[in-house]
């Protein structure tokens, strides 16, 4: 079964064409953050629009390097939440009408769960219980995917941010030490000059549950520099960023050991960062557990992920009504 | 005590000045002004980054009886909250807008007319679109204040001076209260 997968709920116009949820077949990422950068971050307005001019010549791509012609197809997918409301809106719109032009049942996706999704497309032998950490610029999440009683995988939220999400920091301390957008490369090009331990920034809720918080680092960022105006701003930038590493991994390596969990497995876009990556397979090899660190480009935002992830949802739910509504605030089927 | 509240001055523009010595009295500072809320009311908060705008509001939510997480609305914007009252809370964040059109996107005036009460972090930038009757938080860090010594350790949050500033007629006849729910022994 071949879907055609669209994505735009944030500043990544994408989409791909995957078979049975696992069999990569195209798959066009167009990043709109160049745009985005004399801003300091994602701006709405700006992105709906990039969408709407980026969106056929992807799809017309994606179509032509998997080699496939709509009446190949057996789906059309599209993410409805969580996102930006007018971003959702421009792939959700456009795939309902590939949808019913083509007489294709249309999927809606859940982002998040596509997240989760992405670390099967590149290792399909993933087992469970896995733990996954789920770090990006609206998110910080802590789920285990766990084989439930009917055969499908449930997911139980562990903890997440009650505060700020991890890429958010990110961003918001890039753009107050001058260091532009997006946030997390920035960040780190700048750390690999700097000391990670020469301030020892506060490990936000360290040891008190599977819960996060980010905000009180940020604000500790800001003191730190208004009272050192002179501090070097590579080590400012590698000791957040140590923080922030070093609280992800603690807590996901906590939960790993409370479920028994064969693997820990990283998404979403701060699981770009290269410093989190080495340390999750530092702690995996010490632990003996598998660790799935997907392709850097599996974890920022893509429409493969989607396009697998609405196989599974078109086996178990079937498809999406036509007139279902984009939820900006979607969140993600726990149990 | 975390919270002392400094003074307060009448019309025309009537201002209560607050000092908040940790994270916990901003988010007292927030369930004051959270008691006093009504449908259709506008709080927009000003500070820089990592002020304490979004802990103001998550004290605020939870005077109202909002249940679960309050988190920043930075990446969606808006997150709407239902209160005990029935009421919707509305949570905004302006920060990442450019254009006073996006606001209007937002249908931040529209869901304050169906009965929702808005706080908007970044809110200076969004006022010309909202109604003029509003109050203003300015949270700002007060590095002068007695007890808080710099440098400190990296980790301590700081001392905060807010600003509440009444805008119009609603919000200037709930200052004297407001006054009185932030001197009331608040944790």
């Amino acid at each position: 079964m071949k879907v055609l997968a669209i994505e735009t709920s944030c500043d990544e116009t994408a989409a791909a064409v995957v078979e049975d949820g696992r069999r990569l077949l195209s798959s066009v990422v167009s990043s709109q953050s160049a745009l985005h950068k004399a801003f300091g971050g994602v701006v709405p307005e700006v992105a709906s629009r990039a969408h709407l001019e980026l969106l056929g010549p992807v799809v017309g791509e994606a179509m032509q390097r998997a080699g496939t012609g709509p009446a190949e197809l057996d789906a059309v997918a599209a993410t409805i939440g969580p996102g930006l409301i007018g971003s959702l809106l421009v792939g959700v719109s456009a795939a309902k009408a590939y949808a019913w032009s083509w007489g294709l049942p249309f999927v809606g996706v859940n982002h998040m769960e596509g997240h989760l999704h992405a670390a099967f497309l590149e290792d399909p032998k993933l087992s469970l219980p896995t733990v996954v950490l789920l770090v990006s610029g609206g998110h910080t999440m802590l789920i285990c995917m766990q084989g439930g009683d009917d055969g499908q995988v449930e997911y139980r939220l562990m903890g997440e941010t009650i505060d700020d999400a991890a890429g958010e920091a990110f961003d918001k301390v890039a753009r107050y030490l001058g260091l532009g957008y997006p946030g997390g490369p920035a960040i780190e090009r700048t750390a690999r000059d700097g000391d990670p331990t020469a301030i020892s920034f506060p490990r936000g809720l360290a040891g008190a549950g599977y819960d996060f918080s980010f905000s009180g680092l940020k604000t500790a960022v800001v003191r730190y520099v208004r009272a050192h105006p002179e501090v070097w701003v590579a080590d400012v930038a590698a000791s957040f960023q140590e923080a922030v590493v070093d609280v992800l991994v603690a807590k996901a390596r906590k939960a790993a050991a409370e479920v028994q969990a064969r693997a820990i497995c990283i998404g979403g876009g701060v699981a770009a960062n290269s410093a989190l990556r080495r340390r999750v397979e530092e702690i995996c090899r010490a632990d003996g557990r598998a660790a799935f660190i997907p392709s850097r480009a599996m974890c920022t935002d893509n429409a493969a992920m989607i396009g697998a992830t609405a196989w599974y949802r078109l086996r178990s739910d079937g498809p999406t009504p036509l007139d279902a509504p984009v939820d900006p605030n979607l969140k993600l089927p726990l149990v | 005590m975390s919270l002392v509240v400094l003074g307060q001055r009448e019309g025309p523009v009537g201002v209560v000045e607050v000092l908040a010595r940790t994270p916990e009295g901003t988010a007292a500072c927030g369930a004051a002004v959270g008691r006093l809320l009504r449908p259709g009311d506008v709080v927009l908060l000003g500070g820089e980054l990592g002020a304490g705008k979004t802990t103001f509001t998550q004290g605020l939510a939870r005077a109202l009886g909002v249940e679960g997480a309050v988190t920043s609305p930075t990446f969606v914007l808006v997150h709407s909250y239902p209160t005990k009252a029935g009421w919707d809370l509305v949570h905004a964040d302006v920060w990442r807008l450019q254009q006073l059109q996006e606001v209007i996107d937002l249908a931040i005036p529209e869901l304050i007319e169906q009965g929702a009460a808005a706080v908007i972090e970044w809110g200076e930038k969004a006022a010309p679109a909202l109604p003029s009757d509003c109050l203003h938080v300015a949270i700002g860090y007060d590095e002068e204040a007695p007890g808080a010594e710099l440098p400190g350790p990296a980790g301590a949050e700081g001392v905060r001076r807010l600003e509440l500033k009444a805008t119009g007629p609603g919000w200037e006849g709930r200052l004297g209260e407001l006054a009185r729910h932030l001197a009331g022994g608040q944790p």
